[in-house]
């Protein structure tokens, strides 16, 4: 089972690097880095703007798989990622700002999941019950919701509420109040408050399509034989649908993680944007805007390593689900 | 077959007038209609979606303003019979501006969906009929444009579309959206590969183009139906996204993301320049999917929520 883990794993980091380095001459072929001193009023002598450019790697004059090869020598030899636009080192702005991101996708996916997996069940148990049709015409509503509506419609919601009762039960800009000092524990409350309003919009946009897979694929395992069987033993129908039933649902959902994965950090990164948090989605679009092509293939990186590592976690859990994969 | 003659079996148990007017087994399109027929789910869909459509064309011939129009005595109103949306912060007509922003997010939703599963029908059957290295590259190429979700490479690539129109948008959109499908075209077309009739064509000489056009594609059509409806959905949320974050449609062209990044600064004070393109947007959404869903039952009726 480890030998198998670990050749997908090689197999998804060689496609991460590469996948990093097709941003990264993408991204250098496309932006124009010299526009951000060309523009600058009074406008700085040509020397000094080659100067910079030069610093970034990012010099007209060289080719751009030369580039490449420069940025991927700093990346082995150093564990650099280059500097961006504002001469601060892309490796510092990551660590400063995935704190936050990880925070949000980390506790929205666990939670979605789990909650995606039991309506899933649930629903599958209580096929055409009213309790069933709420549950599939409310994850398709929300599946139907772009995931910056759901935030900015959860933030006009939360201010209602806060009006109505007239204390700011939930502050929901930013990633915590600006200037806050106090005990950790305030701190803590603080962010956790903070975290209410885009880790909800996450858990929904996650539990909606997960629920509306766990269901189907627990209809199949509901009529199957083996449940009979265990049944026929004399297993409690609970025992029986947990223990042979959701097990072998949980299967197929293991890869079907993995797949949704690239969405769901997608959609975190759009909820930080909407809910002004200072965390990797708001990198990469002040990268593109600024031509910043270290910052973006920094964020690129940082993206695959989460599918990487999304990928090889599914992987363990389908090993571990599956006696078939172990052997 | 044999799920079409029980049902025919079943219509004429049914109705004895219909086995003089039923003499062949209904055909498969006919089976999937019936099926369709019978479900509120695919009415619901369908009217509202009609209904959209038919607002998206209607609507700006209706209301007496247009777009670029400006009433400076009514400024940031919240919906009036003047205004039936209400007006933002320079007088200009929310209905209006919802309408242009709905034709122009359909339009490229329609076309980006329907291409986008063009190239899924043709990468997925040609590496699962073709095989061998053609195939291996071609899946390989699907795995690494799956390691960074598009919506990243799509952000990352707007620099070149943004100072285009938004016909570009439409293709870039398109090229990014075929992954997963020509994943599962490329496991159907390898197992109708060997079957009979299809060995058949390919004995008699027919080229591997006319095979796959013919004989292949045809036979996932079903699939592809599906695709076609879902992945409408994923386009014009992919278009909104990516215009809702300015990287999409830019100004002056309007479309539901435009109209709504213009709407949420103002969301928590005048909350009907954010609350009307978006339920037009929800609305519209969940129309498609639930067409979509219905059309995935009518068809393959073993598959999801409507086994017994």
């Amino acid at each position: 089972m480890t030998l198998y883990v670990l050749r997908r794993f090689v197999n998804y980091a060689i496609l991460s690097l590469i996948a990093t380095c097709m941003a990264y001459v993408l991204a250098s072929s496309i932006f124009r880095p010299g526009d951000a001193f060309y523009g600058r009023n009074p406008r700085p002598p040509q020397a000094s703007i080659d100067a910079s450019l030069a610093q970034l790697g990012q010099s007209p004059d060289v080719p751009v798989i030369a580039r490449l090869w420069h940025w991927l020598v700093g990346l082995f030899t150093q564990g650099s990622l280059g500097i961006t636009i504002g001469k601060q080192p892309v490796v510092e702005e990551i660590i400063a700002r995935s704190g936050a991101s990880l925070r949000l996708l980390l506790i929205g996916s666990i939670i979605g999941a789990v909650v995606g997996v039991l309506l899933g069940v649930w629903g599958a148990v209580r096929q055409y019950r009213a309790s069933d049709q709420i549950v599939t015409y409310g994850s398709f509503l929300i599946f139907a919701t772009p995931t910056f509506v759901v935030g900015v419609l959860l933030m006009i919601g939360a201010t209602a509420l806060n009006n109505s009762i007239g204390v700011q039960l939930i502050t929901f800009t930013g990633e915590y109040s600006a200037g806050i000092s106090g005990s950790w524990w305030d701190l803590t409350l603080d962010r956790a408050v903070h975290l209410l309003l885009p880790t909800l919009a996450l858990v929904l946009m996650s539990a909606a399509s997960y629920s509306r897979y766990q269901r189907s694929v627990m209809l199949d395992v509901l009529g199957a034989d083996y449940i009979r069987t265990a049944r026929s033993k004399g297993l409690e129908r609970g025992p029986a649908l947990f223990r042979h039933g959701v097990r072998i649902a949980l299967i197929p959902m293991s890869t079907f993680f993995a797949y949704s994965f690239g969405t769901l950090v997608a959609g975190s990164a759009m909820l930080e944007i909407v809910f002004s948090w200072r965390g990797m989605g708001q990198f990469l679009l002040q990268a593109v805007n600024t031509n910043d092509v270290n910052a973006a293939a920094g964020s690129t990186l940082f993206v695959a390593i989460l599918v990487l590592l999304s990928s090889t976690f599914s992987e363990i859990i389908y090993a571990a689900l599956d006696p078939r994969v172990r052997s | 077959m044999v799920i079409a003659q029980q049902e025919a079996v079943e219509v004429s148990l049914d109705d004895e007038q219909t086995i003089t007017k039923q003499r062949r087994p209904l055909s498969r399109n006919g089976l999937v209609w019936r099926r369709l027929r019978g479900m509120p789910r695919f009415w619901v869909g369908a009217i509202a979606f009609g209904l959209i459509v038919i607002l998206s064309i209607v609507g700006p011939f209706v209301t007496p303003w247009s777009i670029t129009d400006r009433d400076i005595y009514n400024m940031g109103m919240g919906p009036t019979l003047r205004h039936w949306f209400g007006t933002n912060s320079i007088g200009q007509d929310i209905f209006a501006q919802t309408m242009a922003g709905l034709q122009k997010s359909l339009i490229i939703g329609l076309v980006a969906g329907i291409l986008g599963t063009l190239l899924a029908a043709v990468i997925g059957s040609v590496a699962g009929y073709v095989g061998g290295t053609t195939d291996k590259v071609i899946s390989w190429f699907t795995h690494l444009l799956l390691v960074v979700p598009s919506f990243f490479i799509l952000i990352l690539l707007s620099p070149l579309f943004k100072s285009l129109s938004w016909v570009a948008l439409t293709f870039f959109l398109a090229i990014f959206s075929w992954m997963i499908m020509a994943q599962v075209v490329r496991n159907q077309t390898r197992s109708l590969r060997n079957r009979d009739f299809v060995r058949a064509a390919r004995y008699m000489g027919l080229p591997t183009r006319k095979i796959l056009s013919r004989h292949i594609l045809p036979n996932i059509a079903s699939l592809l139906i599906i695709d076609v409806t879902l992945g409408i959905v994923s386009m014009i949320m992919s278009e909104t996204s990516l215009s809702y974050f300015g990287f999409g449609v830019q100004k002056p062209d309007v479309s539901l993301g435009t109209l709504l990044a213009d709407g949420t600064s103002a969301a928590l004070t005048r909350p009907w320049l954010f609350v009307f393109p978006a339920g037009v947007l929800i609305v519209l959404l969940f129309a498609i999917s639930l067409i979509g869903d219905a059309l995935r039952d009518a068809i393959d009726p073993t598959s999801g929520a409507n086994r017994a």
